[in-house]
């Protein structure tokens, strides 16, 4: 028994979050959100030269054999430092071997696929396309698309649960910065209970919603139950993060809300939390009894 | 990451179900807060104890059987599973024995462990003053140095003092300096509840059992060998979270998650006569299931040498707050027949509203969360005892 990652999903996590710092995520989605995908698809490169969407093709396929736990870990980065691109869809739906950008609609989870404008879309033919809140996310309308299988649904949703975990940190470790710079009334704002409570109630709940992503990534709980928790959890991280920022947070300048507008987005793709609720009352109402000895500790 | 099971873990895991299976009594025991209902817990902790089942993480020579913290995490998921009677050792075994294991002399432990781990001795604690409440360290009943007799003598009101009705021995602090302030000069005295000068007035709770007393002190003598760890360390003594690989600070998932299962079986009665209940049971089984994988990772750590620190205080919102969303569900689906005594849900829920005042109130704990993991600034100092004195 060992809940914890290892030396080597940590070192993982560092390095993709290193490339992505020293590329400027933020910058290159802001460009990407703008319509200008070059540096976008320089980054999907380098990062799909680490292996990441070939991360959980097996070894025999040529893959790295990686497991559903060191998806989540990398997601959970692609979140934080706010990745562009159809990486769901690549990584997690539709596992790509040599680094390509594709995407998908797979209805009813996720009606559109995302980032048609520049990925190859699987299967179906494109039809109109959307603008999301989610600036960095287009989305496209799909006939005829192949469906998928459950386990390829399931890392899909289990890949969102982590990218909001991910957002939701982020916004909350800017959050608790800012609180402890800016002055009000002669003191840091974060110095205020009234802060200090909303901030501490995000700490928990994200502190909660990580052990269920890898707990779902390992198969003790449905990834459904994942996803309700971990939109939840983001959410409050959104909300909150908004709230202690007060009028900066508000402005499309300030990238805070760049994070508050993808986990927004995130909240819903993939199965909305009713659809992952319904998902999660049917596991537990239809499994073996309550307490039953089959059921693992 | 990995969550499979040892195979000694699994023998222990069956041994514990089956012997549960065999005897935890068929209907539940009446409530440990009254004299039939005490003598009846304390049989069943003898019977615990008689199979090494009341402490499983203590060394053998004081009851216990040195079971890992995995294995403990592993009996009380059981314990709960089976639906076998609360703890009426509980302050006893989890509160004051990792200080006892920690801080306490090698006499202290051979004459104080063993008797509670067979129930013989009920502890009861003794923390709370009318007018120290969150703000504990500003407690003020006096231990006055009597060099005579060898000891100290006892002052002052404690309050909410659990289990204090029935109990035989109680623990907590007293100011030992009467120059001190706040943390300082107070002292971890051990004292037991018949003794001269102590007076137990039981407090009925909001249920109307007497679960906690006041406590009066007139001059109760208390010896040297009864002072837990140093004079004037007493803050650092209760505090110390040395304890907590015996699940000091864990509150086991085991009960919530039992508790969340019998929330799915209400559903499946009642859930057709209730259907807005259905995203609180839905969200009640996934925070049991965040809390036992939480647990688990937390566990991880221990065992790896880690410290709980700040991160108990994470555990206790979360654990208090879901207790109280899986009880209001219950009461949720039972409909008009919530207010019933007879169902077990009402008990529970009015239990589960002690959770976030009891051991650091929620307010306290996120004060900690802001203050040590995330690193906001702490509030500007209140004042201190002689101010507020003037």
């Amino acid at each position: 028994m060992k809940f914890e990652l290892t030396d080597e999903q940590t070192g993982f996590a560092e390095a993709i979050t290193d490339l992505m710092r020293s590329a400027d995520s933020v910058v290159v989605a802001r460009a990407w959100a703008a319509g200008d995908t070059a540096s976008g698809a320089g980054l999907w490169k380098r990062l799909a030269d680490l292996g990441l969407t070939a991360l959980v093709v097996p070894e025999e396929d040529g893959g790295l054999g990686g497991t559903l736990v060191d998806l989540a870990v990398a997601f959970e980065v692609l979140g934080h430092e706010l990745a562009v691109g159809p990486w769901i869809e690549s990584a997690a739906l539709a596992p790509q071997l040599e680094g390509e950008m594709v995407t998908a609609a797979a209805a009813p989870l996720a009606p559109y696929a995302a980032d048609a404008q520049v990925a190859r879309l699987l299967s179906g033919t494109a039809g109109a396309t959307h603008a999301s809140i989610d600036t960095t996310r287009t989305l496209t309308e799909v006939s005829g698309g192949d469906p998928f299988d459950d386990a390829a649904i399931d890392r899909a949703v289990l890949a969102c649960a982590a990218q909001l975990v991910g957002a939701g940190e982020r916004v909350l470790a800017d959050t608790v910065t800012y609180a402890k710079q800016r002055k009000q009334f002669g003191r840091e704002i974060g110095s205020y209970q009234a802060i200090k409570h909303q901030l501490a109630d995000v700490r928990i709940a994200l502190d909660f919603a990580r052990p269920l992503v890898f707990g779902a990534a390992l198969g003790e709980v449905p990834v459904s139950a994942a996803k309700v928790y971990a939109s939840d959890a983001a959410n409050l991280a959104a909300r909150t993060g908004l709230q202690v920022h007060g009028a900066i947070g508000y402005t499309a300048e300030f990238d805070l809300s760049l994070w508050l507008n993808r986990i927004r987005a995130l909240g819903t793709a993939w199965g909305t939390p009713a659809f992952h609720r319904g998902r999660v009352l049917a596991h537990i109402t239809s499994t073996a009894p309550a307490g039953s000895p089959a059921e693992v500790i | 990451m990995d969550l499979t099971l040892s195979e000694s873990e699994l023998a222990f895991q069956a041994e514990v179900r089956a012997w549960l299976a065999a005897n935890v009594p068929a209907e539940p025991l009446p409530s440990m807060d009254t004299a039939e209902g005490w003598a009846l817990h304390q049989e069943w902790e003898a019977k615990l104890a008689a199979e090494r089942l009341s402490v499983v993480s203590w060394p053998r020579d004081v009851g216990g059987r040195e079971a890992s913290l995995i294995e403990w995490i592993i009996f009380e998921e059981e314990y709960y599973r089976a639906g076998a009677p609360g703890r009426v050792s509980q302050n006893g075994i989890f509160l004051l024995a990792p200080i006892i294991f920690d801080h306490g002399t090698p006499e202290q432990q051979a004459r104080f462990l063993p008797s509670m781990a067979t129930g013989e001795t009920i502890w009861a604690q003794a923390w709370s003053e009318p007018e120290a409440g969150s703000d504990l360290a500003s407690l003020r009943s006096t231990a006055t140095r009597d060099d005579e007799r060898g000891g100290w003598v006892l002052n002052g009101q404690k309050t909410w003092s659990s289990r204090a009705t029935y109990a035989h021995w109680g623990f907590g602090l007293f100011r030992s300096d009467p120059n001190s302030a706040k943390h300082a000069g107070l002292t971890y005295y051990l004292f037991p509840l018949d003794a001269e000068g102590v007076t137990v007035r039981p407090i009925a709770q909001l249920d109307g059992e007497a679960g906690f007393a006041e406590i009066f002190f007139d001059d109760v003598f208390v010896p040297d060998a009864d002072v837990l760890g140093a004079v004037g360390a007493g803050w650092n003594v209760a505090m110390s979270t040395a304890g907590n690989e015996r699940g000091l600070s864990l509150r086991s998932p085991g009960r919530f998650c039992a508790a969340a299962d019998r929330l799915v079986d209400l559903w499946k009665t009642n859930g057709d006569a209730a259907p807005q209940a259905r995203d609180a049971v839905v969200d009640a089984w996934i925070g049991a299931q965040a809390y036992r994988l939480f647990t688990w990772g937390t566990v991880t750590r221990l065992a790896d040498g880690g410290e709980m620190g700040a991160a108990g205080s994470i555990n206790k919102v979360f654990w208090s707050e879901l207790d109280i969303q899986l009880h209001e569900t219950g009461l949720d689906l039972l409909g008009a027949d919530a207010e019933l005594l007879e169902t077990p849900w009402m008990d529970g829920f009015v239990f589960s509203l002690s959770g976030p005042i009891y051991a650091g109130t929620n307010e306290i704990q996120r004060n900690i969360i802001a203050e040590r993991i995330l690193g906001l600034p702490r509030e500007p100092k209140g004042l201190s005892n002689k101010e507020v004195a003037r």
